[in-house]
């Protein structure tokens, strides 16, 4: 079966050395299609009838793409209209050479068997293999074995002409060289848009093409607008010469003439360098890694505090310098400031957005605009933007020539009207890569089977914890309850404590689709009367929710301890509990002040509540942080889901009892698993912030009060101490802003780190074991804790540092995303509010300055925005910024932070691309300006 | 830049095997007259050269002499020229030492050594990588580097010095056959394979660029018939739930060696009886 021909490729590398490797060709690979009879295949991807109806090609065809065409046009080979394409090797493995997410697209597609895609392992075919002649470039040869491949195919199916009514190869290349070529050797190849376009019935592909090269010329102009890139082996010496630097791209949300370029150095020191200005910027979009060049000292600037937003018009606008603010900055505030030189790897997605429909009606060239600030607008050509505009679509870049003021993308898909709540929610779920989609039959069929009971063989491995009085406490609404509690006295006069956490790792086995896929998600997403489930509903809001009276799985974590709060004895084990009762915070802590009230629900409460204090009282004294953000909740129409009322979650003592539990449960099992697997404990660690962190807050704070920032332990005692009289609220805005002062607290791997202190929670280790259900973390934790006590077997991933480091990363970047959503979403429906209550005036406090506007939040409705001073068509008001303050002076007017402010809030919709919340300033009013608050 | 991709979804490896197949597998035995048995063997780019002097009375020491069996004396070396960095290590380096000393025990395994009381088994093997060699051509050049290297006479030779992985597993292969054409008597054939695990799959015999790509390798040598191992050696970390597919698979290798091997003897005691004329 083996062919063992053996060749030997030579390939250089470096100097002196030759690699040799060897290269079996085989005789044994099949060709994939239904009508061969030749071929021993077990099973066949290609059909006989392979019909796309198109113009050009009236014969059932099989289409065979060169790399460039599956690089570029991905969009299009993924439309179902597409199948029966056979992929050849070299083409896969330029691709993945070339783009990571092109070529886990392609795979994605060859997995899919609707799609009929075949691989053919043609480098590896006896008469599809070639060598490289003499003078040959690598992608000439490429082309060439392409070629071949195709040659032998068609060669291939004309042997059972008789029997298919005359299938055929279709070549898609858009290199004219190639193109000839194939003809020369008589195969049937097309441009990929002459193919497309052929296509009947199927006129909005087109749309989805992307802009080939040669088509550039005509839509710009012969203006060159950029600086030409620097080629990679240029940029690659420049690094090594650090006369370059590499870095991830990020373009500011405020302002689109402004990014900043963060250079990842040696460990723990990371530079941002500042770029500014249409040219610095150089077609660099937000995410892209570029390198960039120093500039020299004398021209580094800081960066601006002004807001701008790009309104330029659908024409390249020539102006775009003018807007470009020439700032003098103070000579302390200057910030390393470069240009960017070249791209060395794009990082283009699918962007959602909306359609500018262009002025001239029969255009169809039109100017999209991302939902996302920091994406340029994208120009596209489609024929459909009468339909489209007032929809949300998603836009692909496709390239950014050098005279064109925008990049150049076309139209993937549409989702649906704008404004309207499926759509809107739809798009910040996209935006924030979130998971959403149903869960896959695969992933289902590994859930139990109902009905289900829990067996005898698990009571046997488990801990009957059925006769204690277990309850949980939750918010309003919870039906994926995760943890319960329980309290009782012991004879010795101890009490003993327990934390029972849902036993989700016993439902979802390691490796299976059912726990990759919850691997992937990470996390539960909570929008506005929304959930996005990391597990199937079954799980999360039956089987693994520990509902009262019913008996449920547990993990189960029990401390001894006296009433000091001193902990006794500490010991973990599986278990079946049975709550008594799932209560909210509210109903807990009416139970608790209720004298009268007096069963065990009630006493194993208020036991649990007094350790909860003094708990809390010694972390405090520990130095740990109480920081402040203001949540809101909505009040929900129970008929059309709008929102009808707002306000902002209110904080009982309950809450910080279930809390300080659920912290001592997490420090007990972060140290078990450490100390079982120290290489290979998930943990959680909350960084110290650079002491420049708190500049912002030193500032602002100083005219009133001293805050100490050396320890944390400093800090939360400053902030205890800041009280000003007759300003209530100053002590909470103190702590908000604090807030945006900290670092992100991560997940990571024991093995890969050796910081492991949690500056909020003042806790040397720290971990995530209490909310399985909602967090991938959790789950982790409970399968080395398992083994950790012998309940569970291990596996080999669990064992890899490595693998739970990456798997660390995919579970911070989802929970970050899963944070931007859940505001995104907060603020969706903050505008859906305003729409409903027409003008509202509220009172809000000033939380920054900055150069042309202020920053204000309103308490009530935990809102905040930019209230701008200066307007494009208005005269500007007289405005002076001092850095050192820092305060803004408006007419006679001196902003300062945490100064009191009224406005008028309302809802601009005006623009239904972007609705805006607009306000007023009332107070302090100053008559000739009109000020603007927008939210977005 | 994205490592290789090891093995493939249509089940590929770089090489275009399929993670079963080993590597074309070619030797030839007596190839050298002086010694008392000698073997070639190229497995894939991976050459050795095996050498059997003995048994014989013990040279040197006279202290290490056992009297109820012979003792077994590996030395490994690799050619100065077979690696891609050229190096002169003439008393040779832990590497060498280490397979020294794997290949000993792999053979005192099977070599029956209770025969030969009091006396001495010699088995030099030595590796040469890279270089197609054709064995019908020019295996007399071949031989006479190798003697000129053991002299220590440093020469210049323009060819391609790689390794191309399973250097031991080559060498028990080759030192088996020449112990073999030295016709000293041994349980079994002892044939060895490198197997190594990728994506939940094992490949056998892996290559250069295999072994080197992150792959956990183990290494082991069979008594195929009974099926008892002679040797098995792992650096690399493996779940234990993983080692016993691995083992599985490395032994189907070894036998598939075993094959080879089985037929290079008959056909070179053909070879013999014809010119011997029986």
């Amino acid at each position: 079966m083996l062919k063992s021909k053996t060749f030997v490729k030579k390939t250089r590398s470096g100097g002196v050395m030759k690699v040799v490797r060897e290269h079996y060709l085989r005789d044994d690979i099949w060709c994939g299609s239904e009508v061969c009879t030749e071929c021993k295949q077990e099973s066949t991807v290609l059909q006989k009838d392979a019909c796309m109806e198109s113009s050009l090609c009236s014969y059932p065809h099989y289409l065979v793409p060169d790399t460039n065409v599956v690089l570029h046009q991905i969009d299009i080979l993924e439309d179902p209209v597409i199948c029966n394409v056979i992929i050849l090797q070299t083409v896969l493995q330029e691709v993945r050479h070339r783009s990571a997410p092109v070529y886990k697209r392609l795979k994605d597609i060859i997995h899919e068997k609707e799609k009929r895609f075949y691989t053919f392992t043609n480098e590896h075919h006896r008469d599809t293999f070639i060598e490289r002649e003499p003078g040959e470039s690598a992608n000439d040869r490429n082309d060439r074995a392409i070629r071949v491949a195709v040659k032998w195919y068609s060669q291939h199916l004309k042997t059972f002409e008789s029997d298919t009514d005359g299938l055929k190869v279709v070549l898609l290349t858009n290199d004219q060289g190639n193109k000839q070529k194939a003809q020369d050797n008589g195969l049937l190849v097309y441009k990929c848009e002459e193919y497309v376009k052929s296509l009947i019935a199927n006129p909005e592909l087109v749309d989805r093409l992307a802009l080939s090269s040669d088509d550039k010329n005509e839509i710009t102009s012969s203006k060159v607008l950029f600086p030409e890139h620097l080629p990679l082996s240029r940029i690659q010496t420049g690094i090594k010469s650090s006369s370059f630097l590499q870095g991830t791209f990020r373009a500011s949300r405020d302002n689109y003439l402004e990014a900043t370029v963060f250079v990842q150095g040696e460990g723990e020191d990371s530079t941002e360098v500042l770029i500014q200005g249409l040219q610095n910027l150089n077609r660099a979009v937000h995410q892209d890694v570029v390198a960039v060049q120093l500039l020299p000292r004398s021209e580094w600037v800081a960066p601006s505090s002004v807001v701008l937003q790009d309104e330029g018009t659908a024409k390249d606008d020539e102006d775009a310098e003018e807007e470009e603010g020439k700032v003098t900055a103070v000579e302390a505030a200057r910030k390393p400031t470069g240009k960017v030189v070249g791209i060395i790897k794009r990082n283009w997605r699918p962007f959602c957005g909306m359609l500018n429909v262009s002025q001239i009606k029969e255009s169809t060239r039109h100017l999209f605009t991302p939902a996302d600030r920091r994406i340029p607008r994208i120009r596209i050509e489609t024929r459909q933007a009468s339909t489209l505009s007032g929809q949300r679509i998603m836009v692909a870049i496709d390239g950014w020539p050098k005279d064109s003021r925008y990049p150049n993308g076309h139209f993937v898909r549409s989702l649906g009207g704008a404004g309207e709540k499926d759509t809107e929610e739809e798009v910040l779920l996209l935006e924030h890569d979130v998971p959403h989609q149903a869960f896959s039959q695969a992933v289902l069929s590994f859930l139990p089977k109902m009905p289900w009971a829990i067996t005898p063989e698990d009571m046997m491995k488990r801990e009957d914890l059925r006769p204690l009085t277990v309850c949980s406490v939750d918010p309003p609404g919870c039906t994926d309850i995760d943890d319960a509690l329980h309290c009782r006295e012991l004879e010795n006069g101890n009490l003993e404590v327990g934390v029972h956490i849902a036993d989700v790792s016993h439902f979802i086995r390691p490796g299976n689709a059912l726990d990759k896929e919850a691997a992937n998600r990470g996390t539960t997403v909570y929008l506005c009367g929304k959930r996005i489930d990391m597990v199937p509903e079954l799980l999360s809001s039956n089987l693994c929710s520990l509902r009262s009276n019913v008996d449920r799985l547990a993990f189960s974590c029990i401390w001894e301890i006296n009433h000091k709060a001193e902990i006794l004895k500490t010991r973990f084990t599986k278990s079946v509990i049975n709550s008594k009762a799932s209560l909210t915070y509210a109903e807990a802590q009416m139970r608790i002040d209720d004298t009268n009230k007096n069963d065990d629900i009630t006493k194993s409460l208020r036991g649990l509540n007094k350790l909860a204090k003094i708990l809390k009282r010694q972390r405090i004294e520990k130095g740990a942080l109480t920081l402040s953000s203001l949540e809101v909740r909505f009040h929900m129409d129970s008929e059309t889901h709008d929102p009808i009322d707002l306000q902002t979650k209110e904080l009982m003592e309950t809450n910080s009892m279930v809390e300080e539990f659920m912290l001592l449960a997490n420090i007990s099992v972060a140290q078990k698993i450490y100390d079982e697997f120290s290489e290979c404990a998930l943990l959680r660690k909350h960084p110290a912030p650079p002491p420049s962190n708190y500049d912002i807050l030193i500032k602002a704070a100083k005219s009133k009060v001293k805050i100490h920032t050396d320890s944390a332990k400093a800090l939360a005692d400053s902030l205890d101490a800041a009280k000003v009289d007759g300003f209530p609220y100053f002590n909470t805005l103190l702590r908000i802003l604090a807030t945006r002062c900290m670092m992100q607290a991560v997940y990571f791997c024991s093995g890969m780190d050796s910081d492991f202190h949690h500056y909020g929670l003042a806790s040397p280790i720290y971990t995530h074991f209490t909310s399985p259900i909602r967090r991938y973390a959790d789950i982790i934790v409970h399968r080395l804790l398992a083994v950790a006590i012998g309940a569970d077997t291990t596996y080999p991933d669990l064992m890899d540092k490595h693998k739970q480091s990456a798997l660390c990363n995919n579970l911070n970047y989802r929970h970050k995303m899963s944070q931007y959503a859940q505001r995104a979403s907060v603020a969706f429906h903050t505008q859906l509010f305003f729409k409903s209550r027409g003008i509202l005036n509220e009172e809000g406090f000033v939380l920054f300055v900055r150069k042309n506007a202020i920053i204000v939040l309103i308490p009530k409705f935990g809102l905040e925005g930019t209230v701008f001073f200066d307007s494009k068509d208005k005269v500007s008001p007289n405005i002076v910024f001092e850095e050192e303050g820092p305060t803004l002076s408006v007419e006679q007017h001196k902003f300062h932070i945490f100064d009191k402010v009224k406005v008028t809030i309302s809802l601009d919709d005006s623009n239904i691309q972007h609705q805006k919340i607009r306000m007023a300033l009332i107070e302090p009013v100053s008559k000739k300006t009109k000020l603007e608050r927008n939210l977005m | 830049m994205a490592g290789l991709e090891l093995l493939s979804d249509q089940g590929y490896r770089l090489d275009g095997r399929k993670a079963t197949e080993l590597r074309k597998l070619q030797a030839r035995m007596g190839v050298f007259t002086q010694a008392d048995g000698s073997a070639y063997l190229e497995q894939g780019n991976t050459k050795a050269l095996a050498v059997v002097y003995g048994p014989h009375e013990m040279r040197g020491s006279r202290s290490r002499t056992l009297h109820d069996r012979a003792v077994i004396n590996c030395q490994y070396s690799m050619a100065t020229f077979s690696t891609a960095e050229r190096k002169r290590r003439p008393h040779g380096d832990r590497k060498s030492t280490e397979m020294s000393l794997h290949l000993k025990q792999t053979f005192e395994a099977a070599v029956m050594t209770q025969l030969y009381p009091r006396s001495q088994i010699d088995i030099y093997v030595k590796v040469r990588v890279g270089l197609t060699l054709h064995l019908v051509r020019g295996i007399i050049a071949e031989i006479d580097f190798f003697v000129i290297v053991h002299k220590h006479v440093s020469i210049v030779f323009q060819q391609i010095l790689q390794s191309d992985g399973g250097n031991y597993s080559v060498c028990v292969n080759a030192a088996t056959l020449a112990v073999i054409d030295a016709g000293i008597p041994m349980r079994d054939y002892v044939c060895a394979c490198t197997v190594g695990f990728v994506d939940e799959t094992p490949l056998a015999d892996l290559c250069y660029a295999e072994e080197n790509g992150g792959v956990s390798s183990l290494a082991l040598a069979l008594l195929p018939r009974g099926g008892q191992i002679a040797l098995l050696q792992m650096d690399a970390r493996l779940h234990q739930d993983h080692l016993e597919t691995l083992i599985e698979a490395a032994m189907t290798a070894c036998k598939g060696v075993s094959k080879v091997l089985d037929e290079v003897v008959r056909q070179h005691l053909q070879e013999a009886s014809v010119l011997t004329g029986e």
